[in-house]
């Protein structure tokens, strides 16, 4: 298998209906940094992509037998993303070097990484990259409540884009800034119509590139407040409740950090995890792990969607003096204590006494 | 890679040192790969026993998944570990159950 370094990233830019994908898109491949760029779409909009490489797919998804929703290959990524690569080889379509994938604002994001991660020729040549959700900054309070397909598509993000804060009145757009944040803190979020949207932040550093990922995993834990908390802060737990914030209908979806002062053993977290993730994968929709591994000196770095989880990777040094091991989940359901005290004593096994 | 289903997996577990060096590239030279297969049974075997199942490992490539009945199943990681947990026992094997919980504890204070 190539090394994960030289892998194709696969980017995904996806987003409620009307909240401004393509627009986004279209912008963001004006910059040469994205000259190398394929892209492929699931359904041409009235606002018009002009790039050299653009493929219309259609969003065909095939079910696993099991009946699992996030663990389903996405036959027009995979029959797209193949043909691109054979194409590519043979000189018929220029050489590129990412992809963007631009989802239908219905979409799920998750048999997208799936796909990547798991189809036997694809995952030898692509990598997911960031997943990059825009979020309608005049209604999106209104979609977050009404519909639990955009739900799904903030809380997966690794960057949510908030547009037409030009349009929107401004006490209600920092008040979906805020509601966002509670739902995935991890995601930086970007004001689309009041600034520059810088391409190489959206499409080329993401979570999984070696270059940026120092920056990215940073980035994980800022909203949280746990890189900013003194090294004798004993806040264990850090609990977003969306619930709290009014969110009735999908009250049941929240984020949470959970942090250790002991290292963690690799093998007890992997049992762990593995574990967590076939018994409540559904309900997980994201998380992002920070991990100080017993026996290392640097950290590693886990990040999962649902059922999926990515090559974990080595960081060359801590993002700062915290050595504590942090770990976000964006989950459904009201986990919180159990998670922490369930890590808890599965690394006791590892260490007894420890 | 995906922990519920093992159909288009070709045995690289994300859990599997071995297939991720470059998350590994500082362990010393005493933590072989062999150790940490040794090790990942060890902890399986402690969590297991709350559901009368045990496991080994299979000349390095595979787990055997032993029921108390004599049923095995042959699994290749942790992701097709926890489905053949599962169906033999038909109900979920849950880490956040307080019974299991409370059974480790018991387990790591003995």
């Amino acid at each position: 298998m190539a090394e994960h370094g030289s892998l194709i990233p696969v980017n995904v830019v996806t987003g409620f209906l009307g909240s401004g994908k393509t627009t986004l898109l279209s912008r963001l491949l004006r910059s040469p940094r994205l000259r190398d760029t394929a892209v492929l779409v699931n359904e041409l909009g009235e606002v018009g992509l002009d790039h050299h490489l653009l493929e219309q797919v259609d969003e065909q998804t095939v079910l696993m037998q099991n009946g699992c929703l996030c663990c389903s290959i996405r036959g027009d990524l995979q029959q797209g993303l193949g043909s691109l690569l054979s194409r590519s080889g043979r000189g018929e379509v220029p050489a590129f070097k990412r992809v963007v994938v631009e989802t239908s604002g219905l979409a799920d994001p998750a048999p997208i990484a799936y796909t990547v991660l798991t189809e036997p020729v694809l995952r030898h040549h692509f990598r997911m990259g960031s997943i990059v959700t825009t979020v309608d900054g005049v209604n999106g309070i209104s979609t977050l409540e009404r519909f639990s397909e955009s739900v799904k598509q903030a809380a997966m993000a690794d960057r949510l884009v908030l547009t037409k804060s030009d349009l929107a009145d401004a006490g209600e757009f920092a008040a979906l800034g805020r509601r966002l944040t509670a739902l995935n803190p991890s995601a930086p979020q970007f004001d689309a119509a009041g600034g520059e949207i810088d391409p190489v932040r959206m499409l080329v550093e993401d979570p999984f590139d070696p270059q940026g990922r120092a920056r990215e995993v940073r980035g994980w834990f800022e909203n949280a407040g746990e890189l900013s908390s003194p090294q004798g802060d004993r806040r264990d737990f850090q609990n977003h409740d969306f619930q709290n914030h009014g969110f009735h209908n999908h009250g049941e979806i929240r984020s949470l950090t959970l942090t250790f002062d002991e290292p963690l053993d690799w093998t007890a977290f992997g049992v762990w995890l593995t574990m967590l993730l076939h018994c409540h994968g559904e309900d997980v929709l994201r998380v992002k792990g920070l991990l100080n591994v017993a026996g290392e000196d640097t950290p590693v770095i886990v990040n999962g969607v649902q059922h999926m989880v990515h090559p974990p990777a080595h960081l060359e040094a801590w993002p700062d003096a915290d050595r504590r091991s942090r770990i976000v989940f964006v989950i459904r359901g009201n986990f919180q204590q159990a998670l922490q005290d369930s890590l808890a004593a599965f690394n006791r096994l590892a260490n007894p006494g420890g | 890679m995906c922990s519920l289903c093992g159909t288009l997996d070709d045995g690289r577990h994300w859990s599997d040192a071995h297939a991720n060096p470059e998350a590994f590239a500082a362990r010393s030279r005493t933590h072989t790969w062999a150790r940490e297969r040794q090790q990942r049974t060890r902890l399986l075997n402690r969590v297991l026993a709350s559901y009368a199942l045990s496991v080994s490992d299979w000349e390095g490539k595979a787990y055997l998944l032993r029921a108390s009945t004599g049923r095995t199943e042959i699994v290749k990681n942790l992701g097709e570990l926890w489905a053949a947990a599962e169906a033999m026992l038909k109900r979920p094997c849950d880490p956040l159950d307080p019974a299991l919980l409370s059974a480790l504890a018991d387990s790591s204070s003995s």
